[in-house]
């Protein structure tokens, strides 16, 4: 922990002894010791969905966190088994829903390395460009609500402005605002339309200038950086036995990175780098995250200047669906097409386990063919499931005040957590 | 009643309105609503409008009074003052914030006052999958609401279970009533913000409309004191019944129905 803040040394340097001896006479100082639980949710605004902690408290500080979960269980992993590949995207997608793009992409990686299938260069890059909108997307979303949490309310309109722009341009690609299912096995369902790339442009022309005004505004709080600077800190090695990866582990200073550490999507052809905080205490959870913004930004732009041509979904027609026009020329397209709407793509028997970055760590996905036309068992490793272990160890012996903003910083999505 | 509004200063001369001419005519509105005489000076020509009579007086009335029910003037506040509770479930909950956000302000509509207890609250927004697990728990923040109270259910999921249906959820309708559905998966902002204008339409329109009629339950509000006993005594129902249970509801909602003294 870094060396205390005025503020936090002046906090503690109150005194209660006064008051304590005043109570020695009734209850013999007890009410120091005793311990008082606090439930905090379902229906909590602080805590991102529809999470429940059990607090223990003594006083005001921290003593036990036992987090209750499940209360979203969508039985998602289920009802994966019971759809054939391609309508397994849609439901996979709605599970953490913040990064439905990356859901798709770690779900779609699993089935083409399974069944073998090519993803031409346009539609990896094509999906670079759109996992890193969703990146920024979801830490907007992040630092919006969060903000909220620590009473600085503008910062959410701004963030949601920029959030807006973001999804008109999903909604330009792929007709939906969330929930796009965009991604497919094999590549993209479609080319980017006219006018997407001007307006990408136009958009990674502001969205510097944006985040730098979110920095100007937070970093000239006293408010906020007092609430996040050395609370609550966890060291790297710590996270890592927790199982902790994402911005949480890169802000104590671990530069673990799934695009670069095993790049995928051809991650390896940009240019960006890996933010890391120092401490691993709140502000750099929140640092990072900011940064991570403007990598983004870097790779769109590079990934948007040298968008090869060619097709945007692989041309096997066992995996694809053949293009419109071909329907009314070639009888083996019919049949293929026939084939691959009413029964699905069959993935020949095998089991993957995709892994990718997602705004919150390590997004992985375990597939398990038995060569049919469904899934034999879906499994999602999601990061905020993981991630919520941690916040334990990283409340633990701080105030109630700190669990908030380090839940927060936390950035859990109840969706992915109980799928 | 008639107003006048004049500035307290001349824009243009800065120079201030007489104080003596404003009490003059605060002693002739008074005068005129008795229909007394006006004496003595006669400070503006306006005044003469006390003396109107016949058709005269009824255009004037006409012009200048509005006049409406009681009822008529609550709902209208109410449906343009809904204090939604700060209540997310999924997805559909992001969709639900953007709507406070600067692209569709619904502030436009006295809308964005968001309560964080149930209590404060009259508008319950369901946005996103309520699981069986969650079910009870939706119904208890929505029985710690008070009188009058409207739900939408925005989305797929809490309508019809959406996407998924399978076992882990149930539709909202299974255990409450909902005023408005919004279909999508998600709605659009606007589609959300269209369900909030058909609700205020509705609130307007039909403020007797509310769930109990629909749903066939009249007579179990929650009154204070000896209404509800009465009524306990009158037709031998048990106690859970009294409690804005709608008629036919299942098994989730008889097991929530104690809610009252949980958080808030
Ligand atoms: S309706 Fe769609 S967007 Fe809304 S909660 Fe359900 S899955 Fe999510």
């Amino acid at each position: 922990m870094s060396a205390k803040s005025a503020y936090r040394q002046m906090e503690e340097s109150i005194t209660l002894a006064p008051v304590e001896e005043q109570l020695a006479d009734w209850g013999g100082g007890r009410e120091r010791e005793e311990l008082l639980t606090l439930n905090m949710g379902p229906h909590h605004p602080a805590t991102h969905g529809v999470l429940r902690l059990l607090v223990t408290l003594q006083g005001e500080v921290v003593r036990d966190i036992k987090p209750v979960i499940g209360y979203v269980h969508t039985g998602i992993e289920k009802t994966a088994e019971d759809k054939s590949y391609w309508k397994v995207i849609p439901v996979i997608e709605r599970m953490d829903y913040l990064s439905y793009y990356f859901n798709a992409m770690a779900f779609c990686s699993a089935v083409e390395a399974i069944a073998e299938v090519e993803v031409p260069k346009r539609a990896q890059y094509l999906r670079v460009i759109h996992l890193e909108l969703n990146r920024i997307m979801s830490h907007l979303v992040w630092l919006g609500t969060s903000a909220l949490d620590l009473g600085a309310i503008s910062m959410f309109w701004y963030c949601f402005r920029e959030r807006e722009q973001i999804l008109d341009l999903f909604e330009m690609s792929s007709g939906q605002r969330m929930h796009t299912r965009y991604f497919q096995v094999g590549g993209v369902i479609e080319d980017i339309p006219r006018g997407f790339a001007e307006k990408l442009e136009a958009f990674l022309r502001v969205m510097p200038n944006r985040a730098d005004q979110y920095n100007a505004l937070l970093h000239s709080n006293e408010i906020v950086l007092q609430r996040l600077r050395g609370t609550c800190p966890l060291d790297a090695q710590t996270l890592l036995d927790l199982g902790v990866s994402g911005p949480l582990l890169r802000a104590a200073g671990n530069p673990w990175d799934l695009r670069k550490a095993s790049p995928y999507c051809s991650y390896g052809d940009f240019d960006f780098k890996i933010p890391v905080g120092t401490v691993g205490d709140n502000y750099d959870r929140f640092a990072v995250r900011l940064a991570e913004i403007y990598e983004s930004v870097k790779i769109i732009t590079s990934a948007l200047e040298g968008l090869p041509e060619g097709p945007h979904i692989t041309t096997d027609r066992k995996v694809a669906l053949p293009p419109r026009h071909e329907l009314a020329t070639s009888m083996e397209a019919l049949i293929h097409h026939f084939k691959l709407v009413t029964e699905g793509m069959r993935v020949p028997p095998g089991e993957y386990y995709a892994a990718i970055e997602s705004p919150r760590g390590e997004l992985g996905c375990f597939v398990r063919s038995d060569g049919s036309s469904k899934p034999a068992r879906v499994h999602m490793r999601d990061p905020s499931f993981v991630n919520l272990q941690a916040l334990a160890a990283m409340a633990e012996g701080s105030y109630i005040a700190d669990l908030i903003a380090t839940l927060a910083m936390l950035d859990p999505i109840l969706g992915g957590i109980d799928r | 009643m008639e107003v006048m509004r004049e500035p307290f200063a001349n824009v243009e001369s800065g120079r201030r309105v007489n104080p003596e001419t404003l009490a003059i005519r605060s002693v002739t509105a008074r005068r005129l609503l008795r229909g007394g005489e006006l004496e003595g000076s006669n400070p503006g020509a306006h005044l003469e409008e006390g003396h109107l009579e016949g058709e005269r007086l009824e255009r004037y009335v006409h012009e200048r009074v509005l006049t409406t029910t009681l009822d008529k003037a609550v709902a209208w506040a109410r449906s343009n003052s809904f204090f939604p509770a700060t209540f997310g479930l999924a997805c559909c909950a992001i969709e639900m914030m953007s709507i406070v956000a600067a692209r569709v302000d619904v502030a436009r509509f006295g809308f964005e006052a968001f309560r964080a207890s149930p209590r404060q609250a009259d508008l319950l927004v369901l946005s996103g999958r309520v699981s069986i697990k969650m079910a009870p728990i939706v119904r208890r923040i929505y029985d710690q609401m008070l009188e009058p109270k409207w739900t939408i259910s925005m989305g797929a999921c809490c309508s019809s279970m959406g996407v998924f249906n399978n076992y882990a959820l149930v539709p909202a309708d299974k255990f409450m009533p909902i005023d408005v559905h919004v279909p999508g998966c998600p709605p659009r902002p606007e589609a959300l913000m269209h369900g909030v204008l058909k609700l205020r339409k509705m609130v307007q329109q039909d403020p007797d409309l509310s769930w109990r009629e629909r749903y066939g339950a009249l007579g179990t509000e929650e009154a204070p004191g000896s209404a509800h006993d009465e009524r306990g005594a009158r037709n031998g129902s048990d106690e859970s019944s009294a409690h804005g249970r709608p008629v036919g509801s299942g098994a989730l909602s008889g097991s929530s129905g104690r809610g009252g003294s949980g958080r808030a």
